[in-house]
């Protein structure tokens, strides 16, 4: 493999003028020029490490697969279906919550191992002693993951939007703001909540519990909700419903205001805020702890 | 240049770290060497700013490592073979961490032609073997092209020709005027590359000066003599008249004598006097090794002890004589032999020098130098193993002298 050369002979010219004065000790300079760095380095550090490894291929992969092939499926199936006036006044994008609520899953995995994973395998301390500024490495992979994750839900919710509103000739033709709300609102939402898992990741610092904690946080609410059977607690099992993550996404799809609990565009605002809570939290834990 | 000021850290109620003062300068290779658990690590991770100091500080040129301007095109470090995504190529791993810096991505394919990882430079790191690994973890030090560079175990899994390179690169890196610091525990390896030595256990500094330096003030020299086995009362002779002579004489089982205290030629002249012929007349000089093992024999917290098997051992038939141990195998003084004086003058540190690094204050603490008159803790033969076998049928091992065979053939 190697011989015992003298090793980089394009550092063979050092400048030994340049730091010799001064100091009572030898000194090495670099040929190669010095550039200040900022997080547009990072940002392109973070997008060759999510793009070389396989398992951004493989979650994102499966996420297409159950949000178009579900999409589709329940599209066809329903048209398959309806009867002459079964469909009228529904809107017809609301058919492609099954397979988004399905494909959450992946984003979220993703979203941890963006970080998590780093920790894992002790990549982590390589990277941070290759950029000692820990909240621009946070930053970096934040921007990269959630842009990557918005770009893929938003492509495969548009494609199923399409495809309903083209299945499904009996349900109402979406309004400008539905189309809005039901293909980039929803496309937000997913992509914050990966978010959410990135720095959940980040403070556990374990993809397994990560993820566990995750999907408990979609699932936990609906369940616990269906067991309060007794009267006293109606209102925190409501209040559970209302607020689980799989009604929040339906709100994307009704535009009724009669409903109890979010509406319009509350899910992405209660996403927002909860992910900039935890975006400080976890940036503040990465100063605090060691690496 | 890198400089730490009474760098403490402690991990709970935990002391990994205390009190340690150190510098490490530009132009050599300074060897870093202290037991498992002693730590070198952790220190390692604090001069990175990976884990911040409990106390004190370390800084690398003047800054502390995360107020350093581009620290990556400053400092390199190994700080652990592993600490790669398995899943990504040892290209783009690379490539990485020279956009997280802005290094020309030519660079990259330059560090993997210098460590030899051109033909798997797209393959998985996940399959690569812990040679394969080191020099990826070499190859991410040097891609900065710093003027500092940091190595933890360097040579760890590398083939005979892996490790003479890591030899050579050390070398050649610190010839260009930069600091190599290099925590290591193949004491043959560290006699070869390293200048300098920074010694430390249980998280203090044992010792901080120049190999040779380190080696002669922590080994007993000796010279053996041997007498005709055919005339013992020559030896008995000798002993008497080298012992009036202010000489130190230990009788070795094989008959030789160790002596110390007299220089070679001494030794000759005063056989010559008292008439006694000499089979034997040779100087030892003690291994890296062997004085890197009396220094910190006091400091290691994980010792091996003998495999007893304990209970699983079959009754031994009556008559049959139990296998004699392996000599060396779980005594932990077997590097370290006996004292040949009570004194323990030989062991003591230079005292009054300063070090020639200015930091030269001797090192304190229980391991430390003894002062004039103490013993060395270290000078009498210890007993057995800490804990006494209570179980083992096997005779107690040839005692202490036994041991003295061995320790020259270590180097």
């Amino acid at each position: 493999m190697s011989t015992p050369q003298p090793p980089m002979p394009q550092a063979a010219a050092p400048d030994w003028q340049a730091a010799a004065s001064g100091s009572p000790y030898p000194s090495y300079t670099s040929p190669i020029p010095v550039v200040r760095t900022h997080l547009g380095h990072a940002i392109s550090s973070e997008w060759t490490k999510i793009r070389s490894v396989r398992s951004t291929v493989w979650t994102l992969g499966v996420f297409l697969l159950l949000v178009v092939g579900i999409g589709l499926l329940v599209a066809a199936l329903v048209a398959a279906n309806q009867g002459e006036e079964s469909l009228s006044g529904q809107n017809p994008l609301s058919f492609g919550v099954f397979g988004l609520l399905l494909g959450s899953m992946c984003i979220i995995t993703l979203g941890v191992l963006t970080t998590a994973s780093e920790y894992g395998t002790g990549m982590i301390r390589t990277t941070m002693t290759a950029c000692p500024s820990r909240a621009r490495v946070l930053a970096a992979k934040a921007i990269v993951f959630f842009a990557v994750a918005f770009t893929v839900t938003f492509a495969s919710v548009l494609l199923v939007a399409v495809a309903d509103v083209a299945m499904l000739k009996g349900a109402r033709s979406p309004s400008g703001g539905e189309w809005l709300k039901g293909t980039f609102g929803i496309s937000l939402y997913i992509a914050l909540l990966g978010l959410l898992s990135l720095l959940v990741g980040s403070i556990i610092r374990h993809s397994a519990g990560a993820i566990t904690i995750m999907i408990g946080l979609v699932l936990a609410p609906l369940v616990i909700a269906l067991f309060m059977f007794s009267s006293a607690l109606e209102k925190v099992r409501q209040a559970l419903f209302d607020y689980s993550i799989p009604n929040q996404l339906s709100a994307f799809y009704t535009n009724t205001l009669s409903r109890t609990g979010p509406t319009g565009w509350d899910p992405v605002w209660i996403a927002l805020g909860v992910t900039a809570v935890a975006f400080a939290g976890a940036v503040a834990l990465l100063q605090k702890r060691d690496v | 240049m890198i400089e730490a000021v009474g760098l403490t850290k402690r991990y709970g109620d935990k002391t990994a770290v205390y009190n340690l003062s150190f510098q490490v300068r530009p132009g050599a290779v300074t060897g870093f060497l202290g037991p498992n658990g002693s730590g070198k690590s952790t220190t390692m991770r604090m001069i990175l700013g990976l884990d911040n100091p409990t106390a004190g500080q370390v800084t690398i040129g003047g800054y502390p490592y995360p107020k350093l301007p581009n620290a990556p095109r400053q400092v390199g470090a190994l700080l652990d073979a592993k600490a790669v995504h398995g899943g990504r190529s040892a290209r783009s791993h690379l490539l990485c961490l020279a956009q997280l810096s802005g290094i020309p991505a030519r660079r990259v394919d330059e560090v993997l032609g210098v460590v030899g990882l051109q033909e798997v430079a797209r393959k998985r790191s996940k399959g690569f073997s812990l040679g394969m690994g080191q020099r990826l973890g070499i190859a991410a030090a040097l891609l900065g092209d710093p003027q500092v560079l940091l190595f933890d175990e360097p040579v760890n899994g590398l083939d005979p020709e892996g490790i003479l390179w890591v030899r050579n690169l050390m070398k050649a890196l610190a010839a260009e005027g930069r600091t190599v610091f290099v925590s290591s525990h193949l004491m043959s390896e560290m006699a070869l590359t390293a200048d300098h030595l920074i010694v430390i256990g249980r998280g203090q500094l044992l010792a901080d000066m120049s190999v040779t330096d380190f080696i002669s003030a922590n080994s007993a020299d000796f010279a053996r003599v041997r007498t005709p086995d055919t005339e013992p009362q020559l030896r008995e002779k000798l002993t008497s008249a080298l012992t009036e002579a202010g000489g130190h004489v230990l009788p070795e089982q094989d008959g030789a004598l160790r002596i110390t205290g007299l220089p070679l030629p001494r030794i000759s002249d005063i056989a010559h006097d008292a008439d006694v012929r000499l089979w034997e007349l040779s100087p030892h000089q003690a291994s890296l090794e062997e004085a890197y093992m009396r220094m910190t024999q006091g400091a290691v917290d994980y010792r091996s002890t003998i495999d007893q098997k304990s209970g699983l051992m079959q009754p031994l038939p009556p008559g049959a004589q139990p296998p004699m141990p392996v000599p060396g195998q779980g005594q932990p003084d077997w590097y370290a032999p006996p004292s040949p004086q009570e004194g323990g003058q030989p062991f003591a540190m230079p005292q009054g020098q300063p070090g020639p690094y200015g930091a030269g204050q001797p090192p304190a603490g229980p391991y430390g130098a003894p002062g004039a008159g103490q013993p060395n803790p270290y000078a009498q033969p210890a007993p057995a193993a800490p804990q006494a076998p209570a179980a083992p049928p096997a005779p107690p091992a040839p005692a202490a002298p036994a041991d003295l065979t061995k320790p020259e053939d270590a180097r």
